[in-house]
Parts: C-alpha cells; structure tokens; sequence
C-alpha cells in the first residue's frame, strides 16, 4: 500500500481537497490520510506522497487529474510538471524557523502518539517540574508578547494571575481572530491542535487554574470541531482533567463558539460573551488579569501567545528570547493573504521587513500587477504604499513607521485598488461591528462613512470641500482619542494611512 | 436578576411542542457558566432560528429577564429572529477578499438571486481562507478562489 496524504485544513477543502481525497481512495493500493496544511496554501490541495525519499508532493491538485497524476507515475514520486518534489526540502519551508508551526500538516491533527513523538507534551513535563514562579520566570525570560495585537508581555500577565489570591481561577484563550488577512490561528487549532491544548494546560497549572475555556469564532466550524476532538484525545490520555499528566493538578478545557461579533476578539468583549451576555467592552481597570472571568484571576491569551509556550517550556526562555529584533523578541507566524501569488502562513523571527515578505516570500502580487498597498496588522492596520515596505516586523519598528504588527497579518492589493473605498470600508466595517458601548465608535463610524461619500462625491475645489476634511480628521481625533477599546480608537488608522499615502484617490485632496 | 414577567394565564396554557424542546434545551445547559449563548447556538441548531417565544421560554429557565436575553440575541449576527431560507449564500467582504473582487462578488451574487425568497445573500467578514480569496460559502460550504461562475454552478445543483 502506497500512503498518500491530502490535507483537510478548510482551506484546502475550499478548492477541492475532500473531491481529491475521494478520488485517490478510488486507486487501487493507496492509503489516503488526512493531514493539516503545511501552510503554502497557494499549492492546495497539496498531495504528498510517501516514497523512499521521503514525501513528494504534488501542488494544486484536482479530483479529475488524479488518473493522470498516477499513470504519470505519482505513486512511486515520479516527476510531473505539478510536483514540487520532496516538501520537506522546499524553499519555501526550509526558509522558515518554525517554533509554532513545528508541527503543522506533518501527522494527522488528532494523532497524539505522533504528537509525542514529535516532541509534544515535553514543555507540559518540564513545568510540572518546576516551581511556578520558575515557569514564569521561563516565560518572562523568552520575553514573549501578546501576539493577539496588544503586544503586553505574556510573563507578566501571568504572574499577576499567579499571585492573585483566589480560591478559583481561570485561563481563556481568544481564538476569535476575526481580522481579515489573519488565519494563523484557524490553520494551527486545525493542523496540529494539541498545541494549543499544551500551551494552555501549562499556563493552568502554573497560575492554578483549574478551567479554562477557548473561545472561537463561529466562521472556522473545522477549527471547533478539531480542538474538540483534541480535547476529548488529551483527556482519555490523562493529559487533562482531574490529574494532568499524574501532577494531582486539575484542569478542565472546554470549547466555546462565538457567535458573529467581531468585538469579541477583544480581551473584555470576549469575557462578557463567555459569560452568556452582549459582547460589550469592559472598562480597564480591573485588569482580567486580577478581575476576569467571572470576577476570578483570568489569563487571558491570544491562541498564537500560548501556541509558542511549550517550546519555551521545553527548549528554555533564552532560546526564544534568542530570535528576533529590539523588544520584539522570538518568531511570529505571519500571514500572507490577499491578491498574492504565495499566500499562506510563514513562520519567521520578528524583524524580517515587510519587503522580504511581499516580494520574496510572497512572490508579490497574485495578478502580476505592482503592489501599490499593503495593509498590515488586520483592518485596524495601517495602509503601507509600495515604497515604505523596508520596515522591519517588530512592535516598536512598526509603531514608528506609522503601521501596527497586529495579529502579523499581510494583506497586499495591487494597483487597481481605490483607497478612497478601503477608508471608506474601514469606517463602515466599524459602523457594522460596534459593540456600541461608547458613542466615538458608534456615531463616529458612520459619519465617517457619509463624510467620506461627500468627498468623494464631491468635485475637486467645489466650495465646502476642504471642511469636509477637516471634519474628517475631527472624527479621527475625536474615535482615537475618545473610544473605549481598539475597534473605534484604531479604525482611524486605515482612513489615516489612506488619506497620508494615498491623497490622489480622494479627488485632488488639498493634503 | 428581575425574573420575566410571564401572565399566570400563559403558564396554565399548555406548552407547544417547540416550547417544550426549547425548554428543554435551556435546561440541559442551564447548570454551567454562562451557558446563554451555547443554549442559543442549540436551540437554533435544532429549530433554524430563535423566536419570540423561545426567547422568554429561555430567560424563564435561566431566571434571567426577557430583556436580557433578547439583548444578547440581537447582539450577535449569527443568530435568526425568523425561520431560514432554503439556501445562503454568504460572501465575505473583508479586505483579504477585496483585494483579489470581492466586492464585485459581493455585487453579482446579490443581482443574481435577486427577488428570490428561498435564497439568502449575506456578507461575512473573514472565514480565515484569506491567502484563496475571494471565499464564499453556499449553505455552509465554503469554497475559494470564487467567481460569479461558481455561484451560478452551486445554483444548478440546488434544483433537481
């Protein structure tokens, strides 16, 4: 029998991985098996085949190329104008350092044992080891940062919830990415769940937390079900529960399924939804850290910020903290998307420049046309032109050229792009998402839409005209200075970007 | 938490099928922490979407007032005040998908099942499949790298 693997990350799926799957268990002395991607998406469906030299893949197949792939010899890895030859020599892997990614489409998801033996569970021993201020200590040494967005170093949050005084404490995990651009998240809970699991059970037992809860987004079913089934493995396998791994700790993880708000992808609007109620921002302070779920010590973590703790466990702090630039310290998985010819997740240390990522890991534009734009950090991140993408991928080195690491998303748009219509987007997506608490992001969202329609309907030198763009920027002012979370304080930032970069697309902008 | 004023000649009336299996759906969860929206996500699962009734039917076994739990329900786009169509077709609008039509997507889908009460066209924003925009799903298939052509192929494969 000849082991053929065909991913089943609902990407690959969305151009035809189940059809391909399908038809490969329809040829005779093939084994299919269902992997996560290896995160060059632009290939999928990726097949691989298993040969003596290792796994050869086949890129972008489709179910009614399957007879021809194998009279072609695909098989036994014979050439064919849609192999890519060994994957796991390929450039465009080799070229990473995976740490989070170190396991992704390499076993199936939920296959524990392969888990293990690639090295799982190891940060999860080690902690149980040492004294949780250790573990902290460990966690504070990688200097590691919320890769949610906030960037606030994961140790530090972890002590306070660690020396808060409670009888009851909680650890949650916001797999709400609802950035557009940003699917780390959703590619990592489907390839190789276990990780989240582990990076969440070490943080419970380091904090003495006996529940935790992973909150995720309605739109990635797969992701749900995947983890859930993760669950339920790690549990049978005494990794969670009432004695984690045979440490007489507790800790208990369910999933649960947002419900279509992007708000909740925000630390305080997240908790009010656990809670069963209106996803509405809560006023800081108190911190979750001390007054969270429930009013108990919560660690609260992006998905990706836990997703990088069991090789710091494992390997030590100091090797992560080893990698990257300034104070942004360790890798991040970026994520290419939009019009680009190599879309997919790229793990690399932070301080590799946003120009490196377009052009040569991302192959530039999708259609072949110049990039004229790229918005970094999700859709509160800042538009870049083509000209300003020597910044290096860090907190501090982002922050000073104007744009915003974000989740480490890269949406790229060539030149056909209007950018009057992606200030106008930003504004109206606001308008669509407010929670609603605070008046700047309610109200202020959509005048802004309506001010932004006035220009652009509006001919160039026509009386009144440069006022509206002063009541433009007014509102600006008015949603960063006056809102009371990310969403209206940060939707400023694209129309801004827009406007500075772009001023041609808004008719003859006197700016 | 101000209980949900229910008239006494309500509760002596006898209880729908569909308030019943709502009932009961509240009840199964009603023990956890914050347990409203995953008995929401049940009950629309099980009856396509929540109505006025199941909305008091809820608060009363959660002991929370109507208007708490109709507040979180209009919160969250995912939740139905009426019956679905037959089929939905959601397309995102986010700009991973812009920057390759989505908006143009957005548009053609919208003139093509114009005027059709069995078919839905929603926006999304962001299913996660940015890197093989534009995304769309068709009755909760999600599906990349989509044209006008591909929504008009999952068309033909609605009716026999």
């Amino acid at each position: 029998m000849t082991t053929v693997w065909v991913p089943q990350d609902s990407s690959a799926r969305a151009v035809g991985a189940d059809e391909v799957a399908a038809a490969l268990a329809q040829v005779e002395g093939v084994t299919v098996r269902r992997n996560g991607t290896r995160g060059m998406l632009w290939r999928e469906p990726l097949v691989e085949v298993e040969t003596e030299r290792g796994r050869v893949g086949y890129a972008a197949v489709t179910a009614d190329g399957i007879p021809d792939l194998v009279g072609a010899g695909m098989l036994t890895g014979a050439d064919h104008e849609t192999s890519i030859g060994v994957v796991d020599d390929d450039p465009w892997l080799t070229g990473q350092d995976r740490v989070s990614l170190a396991r992704i489409g390499l076993a199936e998801p939920t296959d524990i044992g392969a888990y293990e033996a690639q090295g799982g569970w190891a940060g999860l021993r080690r902690a149980l080891e040492l004294d949780p201020a250790e573990v902290v200590e460990e966690v504070l040494t990688s200097g590691l940062r919320g890769r949610g967005g906030a960037g606030f170093p994961t140790g530090i949050k972890w002590r306070t919830v660690l020396e808060a005084d409670s009888d009851q404490k909680f650890v949650a995990c916001n797999l709400d990415e609802g950035d557009s651009g940003t699917f780390a998240d959703r590619v990592l809970a489907e390839a190789d769940p276990f990780t989240l699991v582990e990076g969440m059970t070490i943080a419970a037992v380091t904090v003495g937390a006996t529940d935790g809860y992973i909150y995720c987004r309605s739109e990635y079913p797969d992701a749900i079900a995947r983890l859930r089934d993760a669950i339920a493995v790690a549990a049978e396998h005494g990794y969670l529960g009432d004695d984690v791994a045979g440490s007489g700790r507790a800790f208990r993880l369910q999933v649960r399924v947002g419900a279509g708000a992007y708000i909740c992808g925000e630390e305080t609007s997240m908790l009010e939804s656990l809670e069963g109620r209106r996803g509405e921002v809560r006023a800081k302070p108190p911190i979750p850290a001390l007054h969270g779920l429930w009013g108990s010590p919560t660690v609260v973590n992006n998905m990706l910020s836990f997703a990088a703790i069991p090789m710091i466990l494992a390997d030590g702090g100091q090797a992560y903290a080893d990698r990257g630039v300034g104070r942004s310290r360790g890798t991040q998985i970026f994520q290419l998307a939009g019009n680009i010819a190599r879309g997919g997740v790229y793990e690399a240390p932070l301080g590799i420049t946003l120009r490196e990522l377009v052009e040569d890991v991302g192959g530039g534009t999708r259609t072949g046309r110049p990039v004229r734009a790229v918005q970094v950090g999700g859709p509160l991140g800042a538009y870049l032109p083509a000209d300003r993408l020597d910044v290096p991928m860090g907190y501090e080195e982002l922050a000073e050229a104007g744009g915003m690491l974000g989740h480490g998303g890269v949406v790229v748009f060539d030149d056909t792009v209007d950018m009057s219509r992606m200030a106008r987007f930003a504004m109206e997506f606001c308008s669509v998402e407010s929670c609603g608490k605070c008046t700047p992001c309610r109200i202020g969202s959509t005048r802004g839409v309506e001010t932004i329609d006035k220009i652009t309907s509006t001919p160039a030198g026509a009386e009144g005209r440069d006022q509206l763009f002063v009541l433009l920027e007014d509102l600006c002012a008015t949603m960063t200075t006056g809102s009371l979370c990310a969403m209206g304080g940060l939707t400023p930032v694209p129309v801004r970007s827009a406007l500075t970069h772009f001023p041609e697309d808004f008719g003859g902008s006197p700016r | 938490m101000p209980r949900a004023g229910r008239q006494q000649t309500e509760e002596l009336t006898p209880q729908s099928a569909r308030a019943e299996s709502v009932r009961e759906i509240a009840a199964r969860q009603a023990g956890e922490r914050g347990p409203l929206l995953e008995i929401l996500h049940a009950v629309q699962a099980a009856h396509g979407y929540v109505a006025d009734e199941d909305v008091a039917e809820i608060a009363d076994v959660l002991n929370l007032s109507v208007a708490e739990v109709h507040g979180t329900v209009s919160f969250y786009h995912d939740f139905r005040r009426t019956p679905p169509p037959e089929h939905t077709v959601q397309v995102c609008r986010a700009e991973a998908c812009q920057a390759v039509g989505a908006a143009d997507l957005y548009t053609a889908a919208q003139e093509r099942f114009a005027g059709r009460d069995d078919v839905e066209v929603r926006e999304v924003f962001c299913f996660g499949n940015c890197a093989l925009g534009p995304s769309a799903s068709v009755d909760g298939r999600l599906r990349g790298r989509v044209t006008a052509e591909h929504l008009a192929a999952a068309e033909s494969g609605w009716s026999p």
